[in-house]
């Protein structure tokens, strides 16, 4: 099938390393006193939207910049943990832009978009240099110098880290950044503000409708374009890493608006998380990819082998990841130790009180560099492990087990990070592009810097300069039905009054997903959970329950919208499943594997990025599968091997 | 375990308020605080009463988001841990635990135990950055950094923003808040050039904000999730004595 004519990724040809420089001046420029004519509506403060944000005020546009949280510090990136890749090369292990480029479109199974790609790796040094610009304290060598890390998927140390607080010291860094655009007033900071609908105008994204959800108030916001940095979508398994506010919202409002989605079915298992403890468990935490440089993965040889894992000799423990992938050993990706890890605890080799976890074990390490060098790496991460288990990770080794981590899918956007709605921009873990079927460690921080700090300001530049827009403003016709929209939509899940409280109805949804859209999927296990979350969404708009009224700081309203668009996103999330009948990355059909349990892709049929265009209205879902065909001109398709 | 919570309810800022008296039943020890918390508001739903409203949002630590006073402490009993990371096991069957939000006259009640910290944006805005715009920065490593220096900055720019450390304060002070910035910068090359300027500003806004002064009670380092040292205090106030005279 031929790419769809909306599904144009834009990205220039020529040699791969010149691309975006090509592009670059190829793009049309605004004149720096036309700048302040325009306004841009950025939803989100994360790493890419407060970037965005930063950058585009340096450049003299006037910002608004709209988040949930009482602060725009507080957005989710604040949680990464690990690193950040940069292909700097400063360890002189062979590390190159074309290296990470390659890890990257290999690492993401050969479904991620080669000039995307090549450009994030370019980019990566300068975010780098900039951050420390900016103040982030990065960690050191005793010479003054900046210090690496190694991370799953690579055999070089590319990951700049801030002890297991990288996320927080960059998000810290372009939060402040913003600020200091506030101060100049170049940037208008709406906090508790939550977007339920897109505006459009002669078909291009004009402002926003938000909720301030203090006081429950319907507000318009008008603009020249509409950048999304709202993060991804984790939470429609009810418990993930994510926090408990990160939601699908305001990306699944665009694609209702018309914006594509693209591989809803790509979603990242983190292979090391706490495992849970209890059905009243509200989200699950994560523990550092970076802990894999230092700790060594076992279970038991024995099935069901219940000794504590003191009392387990050597020689009947199984280093499986060791034992199965001698290169790569515990640094596999993501998607390969994920799997494996279950593989174990389906052959009841699982370990500790639910039998769901393996170990992960540090005394080896602990032995080599003793234990004030571990603190020294991972302190932060053994006490926070200790404080939810109540174990000393120095003493037992942890036990871990895989956890929704991440979402590849998200909207689709073209080679300027616009979707399919003109003048919508999409940023971050939002959008589907640089990570493929599976995202590589301290990746994501690396995507969310490039594209707000040094990819947006020049592509949005490009539409301000070329986009027909005639001048609007919030008593348009089409903000006021926008209002209404939002308004009858709020009003009608106020008068359900039902028996169930969002919570119970969103862990059963979490329940329904992670069982047949979770670690592995099957057809018949896909079909059911579609049928599963058909009924539970007539259940919601029938019997949920929300106590109180909506003019004053309702926690309950807040959960209920973003249940109510996560109830209609789980059933793309498991079509697109459905119909990618292949294994690939994060998604593992088990119907498609290699005699030894890896993934199988196929490539004849399914090198495309699946966009799935909406085409039902209201409560009553319909959708289109489009394809953007991938060409592989550099990194040649090959079944991965990390053996 | 069973509990008796006596938990703040004040319905806006305009509200005199009142404990609600709540026993909460077979709460697990493996339970985090705000997990507690949860089963009370599911409760309170089925009784259809209003759930008791909390900030909360990554229940690891590390966004800030979290508050409440417990026992009297801000973020719970526990050093070095935000309620968020509470858990039950620190609490024993029987306990009255009695639940309050950060009080203090520049964080207003928004709602129960959600109160408004926005005056801590604004102090950034007055000074907590480091002006280089996108796209002018040198090689990262140009810079070199020494390990003690580069160490002691990243322990300042650990904090969270959560604001218990001007919940304990008996002058309701944001020093630590403040002086964690100021030393985070002012430690590294990078924020010399804006160092006289950031400390004054920084304070300025702090004060117009309604802060009260620090009285050396070191009180915020004892509750802070973070343990963000006394010592930036001293850091913050070295600086602020010696470019406030300057600038006279």
């Amino acid at each position: 099938m031929a790419t769809h004519e909306k599904l144009k990724s834009n990205s220039p040809s020529g040699p791969i390393e010149n691309r975006w420089d090509k592009h670059r001046f190829d793009m049309k420029l605004v004149n720096p006193a036309n700048k302040r004519k325009h306004t841009i509506i950025i939803i989100g403060t994360g790493l890419a939207g407060a970037s965005a944000a930063a950058s585009l005020a340096e450049l003299g546009y006037h910002v608004k910049s709209f988040c949930i949280n009482d602060s725009p510090r507080r957005a989710h990136s604040i949680a990464a943990q690990g690193g950040i890749n940069a292909a700097k090369n400063y360890q002189n292990d062979g590390d190159s832009v074309y290296r990470l480029f390659y890890d990257t479109v290999k690492g993401g199974d050969f479904r991620s978009r080669e000039s995307n790609v090549y450009r994030l790796s370019q980019i990566s040094p300068a975010i780098i240099d900039h951050c420390v610009a900016l103040g982030v304290p990065f960690a050191r060598e005793y010479g003054g110098l900046l210090d690496n890390r190694s991370f799953g998927g690579a055999q070089v140390s590319r990951t700049f880290y801030a002890r297991g607080q990288t996320g927080q010291q960059l998000l810290l860094g372009a939060y402040s950044a913003m600020m200091r655009q506030v101060a100049q007033k170049n940037v208008e900071m709406y906090p508790r503000r939550e977007m339920l609908d897109l505006v459009l105008i002669n078909g291009q994204a004009r402002g926003i409708t938000v909720r301030n959800l203090l006081t429950g108030e319907i507000e318009s916001h008008a603009g020249d374009a509409v950048i999304l940095a709202s993060g991804g979508y984790g939470n429609v398994y009810y418990l993930s890493t994510n926090a408990m506010n990160s939601n699908a919202s305001a990306s699944w409002r665009c694609h209702k608006k018309g914006a594509f989605f693209a591989n809803p079915c790509f979603t990242q298992i983190h292979p090391t998380c706490i495992p849970r403890s209890g059905h009243y468990q509200s989200k699950l935490t994560l523990m550092s990819e970076s802990l894999r440089n230092d700790g060594r993965v076992w279970v038991p040889k024995n099935k069901g082998d219940r000794r504590p894992p003191n009392e387990i000799p050597e020689s009947e423990r199984d280093y499986y990841l060791e034992r199965i992938y001698p290169s790569f050993g515990n640094l596999v990706p993501r998607d390969v130790a994920s799997r494996q890890a279950k593989f174990r605890v389906d052959e009841q080799r699982g370990v500790g009180p639910t039998s769901e976890a393996v170990y992960l074990d540090f005394a080896d390490a602990i032995k080599r560099l003793g234990e004030e060098k571990i603190s020294e790496k991972y302190g932060n991460l053994f006490e926070m492990y200790e404080k939810i288990t109540g174990e000393n990770p120095y003493k037992v080794p942890m036990r871990i087990y895989p956890a929704v981590h991440y979402t590849m899918g998200g909207l689709w956007v073209d080679y300027n990070l616009q979707s399919t709605i003109p003048g919508l921009h999409v940023l971050g873990e939002a959008n589907f592009s640089d990570h493929g079927a599976n995202r590589l460690g301290a990746s994501a921080l690396m995507q969310g810097l490039a594209d707000g700090y040094f990819i947006i300001p020049y592509t949005l530049g490009h539409y301000i300069a070329t986009a027909k827009m005639e001048k609007i403003t919030t008593d348009h016709e089409a903000f006021k039905e926008s209002r209404e929209e939002v308004t009858q939509r709020l009003n009608k899940l106020l008068s359900i009054k039902g028996k169930r409280s969002v919570d119970d109805i969103h862990k059963e949804l979490g329940a329904i997903m992670w069982e047949h859209v979770g670690m592995s999927r099957n057809a018949e296990g896909l079909k059911q959970a579609v049928e599963k979350v058909r009924k539970l969404r007539e259940e919601f708009w029938q019997n949920v329950k929300i106590p109180g009224t909506p003019d004053y700081k309702n926690s309950e309203i807040e959960k209920a919208t973003r249940l109510a668009d996560f109830l209609e996103l789980g059933e793309l999330m498991a079509e697109d499943a459905l119909e990618r009948a292949e294994s690939c990355g994060g998604h593992f059909r088990e119907e498609y594997q290699t005699p030894e349990h890896e993934a199988l892709r196929r490539d004849e049929g399914f090198s495309h990025v699946a966009a799935w265009e909406f085409e039902g209205s209201g409560t009553s879902m319909k959708w289109a599968r489009h394809q953007e065909e991938l060409e592989f001109e550099y990194v040649h398709p090959s079944q991965r091997s990390y053996k | 375990m069973n509990l008796k919570l006596k938990i703040w309810r004040q319905k806006g800022p305009g509200d005199k308020g009142h404990f609600m008296d709540f026993e909460a039943k077979e709460i697990s020890t493996d339970m985090s605080f705000l997990e507690m918390m949860d089963v009370v508001n599911e409760q309170l739903i089925r009784e259809n009463k209003d759930p008791v409203e909390f900030d909360h949002d990554c229940r690891e630590g590390i966004c800030g988001a979290c508050s409440m006073v417990i026992n009297g402490n801000p973020h719970g009993p526990q050093m070095a841990t935000a309620t968020c990371q509470l858990h039950m096991r620190s609490f024993k069957d029987g306990d009255t635990i009695v639940v309050e939000p950060f009080r203090a006259k520049a964080f207003p009640i928004v709602r129960d135990l959600v109160v408004d910290r926005s005056a801590f944006d604004r102090i950034i805005k007055a000074g907590g950055f480091i002006s280089a715009n996108t796209g002018s920065a040198q090689d990262a490593n140009d810079l070199p950094v020494g390990k003690e220096e580069a160490d002691l900055a990243f322990a300042a720019a650990t904090c969270i923003g959560c604001g218990a450390c001007v919940a304990t304060c008996k002058n309701a002070s944001a020093s630590l808040f403040v002086a964690a910035k100021v030393a985070h910068l002012s430690l590294l090359p990078q924020g010399q050039a804006e160092r006289e300027q950031r400390v004054i500003k920084m304070v300025a806004a702090m004060d117009a904000e309604g802060f009260g002064a620090c009285t050396n009670t070191q009180a915020c380092s004892a509750v802070c999730p973070k343990e963000i040292s006394q010592e930036n205090i001293a850091r913050m106030n070295r600086d602020f004595a010696k470019y406030s005279a300057k600038s006279r």
